[in-house]
């Protein structure tokens, strides 16, 4: 015989998987941008990303990292911004194969500040760069130099 | 199926930072392997994470990610108790998604 509460249960878990799998169809418009991460120079993937007009230096974007990574296969990145309005920010390794490495879509609710490890080919400038909801794109610059590629070869 | 993540969450002033460290080969599409054949790329592409079950960031990644990626976020409304939830796709169409309690 089911009880109550059993019948209560298989409808929760049910409900928890849909919910799970709801996830991403919630979410299309935020869908991985592939003509972005094909981009080979910032200007073209700013533009992919949504970015219009130019891209402007700002010191209120910006972006930590090593001067030298001994091992390109993980850098270690730290991009922020407290400037208001910022709908995205990204990390872009200028010398990769493709440009963008990430984006993060921000909400009210996160704050513009991200830490991830990229891999890097070679040596090169690194940005971090913030596009604003009306599309201005903001962006900080550092040279990291690479000893060894992480693009493997 | 891919491994779970490893979820840290604790309360910093009125919000939470959430450092997450993910399993996965990230494969970029550039290596080749000992017979010169292009291993295909295999990595994350999309990265979702949720508090309380409302989504508060999605994050779009590239190739150029690292291998077992991490990553570190600052909530900015977040106390003791929340349920911080984080789902990933890769080109493979895997999923993989873990929960983690604000600490």
């Amino acid at each position: 015989m089911q009880t109550r509460r059993a019948a209560l249960k298989q409808g929760l878990a049910a409900a928890g998987v849909a919910g799970a799998g709801g996830l991403f169809a919630a979410a299309p418009a935020h869908a991985f941008n592939k003509s972005a991460f094909q981009a080979t120079s910032v200007q073209d993937a700013v533009k992919a990303l949504g970015g219009s007009g130019a891209l402007a230096e700002s010191k209120d974007v910006s972006l930590q990292g090593p001067e030298i990574a001994e091992n390109g296969a993980v850098v270690p990145l730290v991009g922020a911004s407290p400037l208001p309005g910022i709908k995205l920010l990204a990390f872009m390794v200028e010398k990769n194969p493709n440009t963008l490495s990430a984006a993060f879509h921000v909400t009210d609710a996160v704050e513009a500040n991200f830490s991830t490890r990229v891999k890097m080919a070679e040596t090169s400038p690194v940005y971090a760069v913030a596009i604003a909801a009306d599309g201005k794109a903001y962006f900080a610059k550092k040279e990291i130099k690479v000893t060894l590629g992480g693009c493997g070869g | 199926m891919a491994e779970p993540m490893r979820i840290r969450a604790q309360v910093q002033g009125s919000g939470a930072v959430v450092r997450v460290l993910m399993n996965h080969e990230m494969e970029t599409g550039q290596r080749k392997d000992p017979n010169g054949r292009t291993i295909p790329a295999w990595h994350i592409t999309d990265v979702t994470a949720t508090l309380n079950g409302k989504t508060v960031l999605t994050a779009e990644w590239g190739p150029a990610v690292s291998r077992n990626p991490f990553l570190q976020f600052t909530l900015k409304n977040a106390k003791a108790g929340d349920k911080v939830a984080i789902s990933w796709k890769d080109t493979r169409g895997d999923t993989r998604t873990d929960e983690a309690t604000v600490a």
